[in-house]
């Protein structure tokens, strides 16, 4: 009997734990991201209670890890959350399922790319709160002991990054691992290059890619940059054992809680007549087309209004989407100094390749990996991943 | 029969049952249960003969309906969606135009697809060729009994009780150029002059992933050959001692021979378990650098939800896998059979 009872809890618990991403009526609200760390853990609730509150919702929150493929699976059975929090590459592709809701919502005084970012055929599907990009954490108390002033150009990078490589410390890391990671942190060279997401292999890219490969052979990066992730960086960075890295703003409560304090920031490296640009990082909102997508829109837009972004992006350690309130930020923070001037000029990775861009990004980062680990030659192997995407 | 007390012999365990049972080894017994009738004297009266066949039926009824609910059905529809062009503006309808083999010839034609084979066989070859040796050598030394031999061969175990995520972790870790413990060792002891760039060239990024799922699988090994030891009877041991038959002899006249069936058990098992391994090579290299160690399982993850979002083709990817796992289970069902019939 007490066998029976447990069965019949066990079943009871299933499918509540089935049910609750639909359950609920008009007056709640589902939602997703992949926030499964503090402060955004315990932070975020509270965010989605106020501007749950100003629509007349509750809203139901559930931290999804693997949020790209749980999506796609549950706009298979067409249960998709009212709001979700997309990586803002992820955005199209989801966008081309058409089981999002066009948002109609004013984006006045948000970044114009930022808001190109979340449109897909030219239709709003997804608002940023906040944005990121790349730009070049360094060492200041090894750079002093050096004598060696922050690099401006990819010379001076080189020649910085062979000045501090000593023993156990490396000059320079990046994270390339075969992960979408590996393109967009290989997409601030190549971008400030002047390289084009739809041609993998021109000048501007072997040139990018021929920088980093150096750096590797030389022994100024270490090999491990081709299994890294910007996690790891943080950790060799924050331990003395780089003296340099590539890296993002939400690194910096990572570095506060490890004590590291001797630190600044510079824009990304450029060859000479370059301008330091990054691919735009960074999450959307996005609302489902289910029969609650008006208040799901309301939601979306207290979320992204000026005050909310702002104190999202304090949470998150991102970049408003709002120029106005970057530039505020800027200025009270200069450690943002770098990131605020990047983000203007950075480019959305889906701006002109679209839903096509997983294929463009899957091929960008063989490429890197097989040029930093001596397979081919960046110029072969750039002509090869060009081929890749292209092709098929 | 020390083999009983063991419990090792899994397999062996598994098919004495139903030949005890009188039923036909390796085919479902199915007359036993109702169908074919006239093998039984007749029981009772015809309303109970009919409720005994419902009862048998029933007991069957939930095996069938989990196989096809659970098995069945998700075969079938990888199996469709494998000749459909199911892209990502699929996901939502359901619905994609078929297209033939047109999936399966674009995998052929895939030059990564050809790595991810060839890296594949050097993965499950490498693994099972390792794992093997080794553990037929623990195993052959655990059988001398020895003070100890009983905790020291449950800590042999302690790898296959390990999740895989933790272990790739870890071994990441240990395999690092930079800070891992096996370049400072391999360094301080003078056998290398500078880091072995383990998971990050492509010439020893398989090697650093087969010495993790290597040490994953040997526990496996070692505690069936263990128990195929056991099982073999000390007499002709000692008989083959009589006659003046060395160690080494021993092993290969006797030892071998008698082993064989679960040799054979140990293999096609590793394989088929070894061809599907996932979560080791994801955790330790994603399948990089430049798809050195990317296998065909994990390049069809990545067709399917690495972003592509080539559905029809990662379907096709794993079917093939599907195809080659299912020629050695066949192989193992038989090998098995000859063994119990050899019994």
């Amino acid at each position: 009997m007490r066998k029976l009872a447990l069965i019949a809890a066990t079943v009871m618990l299933l499918t509540a734990g089935c049910g609750g991403a639909s359950a609920g009526d008009d007056s709640t609200l589902t939602e997703m991201d992949y926030y499964n760390t503090d402060p955004l853990l315990t932070a975020l609730p509270q965010l989605l209670d106020t501007c749950g509150k100003q629509a007349g919702v509750t809203i139901k929150r559930q931290v999804v890890p693997d949020l790209r493929t749980k999506v796609l699976q549950l706009v298979g059975s067409h249960d998709v959350p009212d709001l979700v929090l997309l990586d803002n590459p992820d955005l199209q592709q989801i966008a081309a399922t058409g089981a999002l809701s066009e948002l109609g919502l004013a984006t006045d005084g948000l970044y114009p790319n930022v808001v190109e970012a979340g449109r897909y055929q030219g239709k709003l599907y997804g608002v940023a709160p906040g944005v990121n990009a790349l730009a070049l954490y360094y060492n200041t108390k090894l750079f002093a002991a050096a004598g060696v002033a922050p690099p401006k150009t990819w010379d001076d990078l080189k020649a910085a990054a062979a000045r501090l490589t000593t023993g156990n410390q490396h000059g320079i890391g990046f994270a390339v691992p075969a992960t979408e990671e590996g393109s967009f942190q290989f997409e601030a060279f190549f971008l400030s290059a002047g390289g084009s997401l739809s041609s993998l292999d021109s000048p501007q890219s072997v040139a990018a890619l021929q920088l980093l490969t150096d750096l590797v052979g030389s022994g100024s990066a270490p090999k491990d940059v081709l299994t890294w992730t910007q996690a790891n960086l943080e950790e060799q960075f924050a331990n003395g054992a780089l003296a340099m890295m590539v890296n993002g703003p939400w690194q910096l409560p990572q570095l506060a809680k490890a004590g590291m304090t001797d630190f600044a920031i510079a824009p990304i490296p450029v060859p000479a007549g370059g301008t330091p640009s990054s691919a735009l990082g960074g999450e959307v909102w996005a609302a489902g087309n289910g029969p609650r997508s008006a208040k799901a829109t309301e939601v979306v837009k207290c979320l992204t209004a000026k005050d909310n972004s702002l104190s999202w992006s304090k949470l998150t350690n991102y970049v408003p989407s709002n120029e106005q309130a970057a530039h505020q930020l800027a200025e009270t923070d200069p450690r943002f100094r770098s990131f605020v001037d990047e983000i203007a000029d950075a480019k959305g990775r889906t701006a002109t390749l679209g839903v096509n861009y997983p294929k463009y990004s899957q091929a960008l980062w063989t490429a890197v990996q097989s040029a930093l680990a001596g397979r081919a030659t960046p110029a072969a192997a750039l002509e090869a991943a060009q081929k890749q995407a292209t092709g098929q | 029969m020390r083999a009983a007390q063991d419990g090792a012999t899994v397999a062996g365990e598994w098919q004495r049952q139903p030949a005890a049972a009188g039923g036909r080894p390796g085919r479902w017994a199915v007359g036993r249960l109702g169908w074919e009738r006239g093998d039984r004297p007749a029981r009772g009266s015809g309303v109970r003969r009919r409720w005994n066949s419902v009862a048998r039926i029933g007991f069957v009824l939930p095996v069938i309906l989990y196989l096809a609910l659970f098995f069945l059905y998700p075969l079938v529809s990888n199996l469709v969606l494998s000749f459909q062009d199911f892209g990502i503006q699929s996901v939502y309808s359901g619905r994609a135009p078929f297209n033939g083999v047109d999936n399966y010839l674009r995998l052929l034609r895939d030059p990564v697809f050809g790595t991810a084979v060839v890296n594949t066989v050097v993965f499950v070859v490498g693994s099972l060729v390792f794992q093997f040796t080794i553990g037929l050598g623990l195993a052959v030394f655990f059988n001398r009994a020895f003070p100890l031999s009983g905790l020291l061969r449950s800590l042999l175990l302690i790898p296959w009780l390990l999740p895989l995520v933790v272990t790739g972790t870890v071994f990441r870790w240990i395999l690092d150029t930079s800070n891992g413990v096996l370049n400072h060792v391999l360094l301080s002891l003078h056998l290398v002059d500078a880091p072995v760039p383990w998971l990050n060239s492509v010439s020893t990024a398989m090697i650093g992933v087969l010495l993790c799922n290597v040490w994953i699988g040997i526990p496996f090994n070692m505690v069936i050959l263990y128990g195929g030891l056991r099982s073999i009877p000390v007499d002709v041991h000692e008989a083959a001692a009589l006659d003046g038959a060395t160690g080494l002899a021993r092993f290969r006249h006797i030892t071998m021979p008698l082993l064989r069936p679960v040799v054979a058990v140990v293999l096609t098992l590793g394989l088929i378990y070894t061809i599907k391994v996932f979560d080791v090579i994801w955790v330790m290299t994603k399948g990089g650098p430049a798809n050195s160690t990317q296998t065909v399982t994990t390049y069809g993850y990545q067709l399917s939800f690495g972003g592509l979002s080539q559905f029809g083709l990662g379907a096709a990817a794993s079917n093939l896998l599907i195809v080659v796992a299912l020629v050695f289970a066949v192989f193992y069902l038989r090998s098995t059979r000859s063994e119990v019939v050899a019994r």
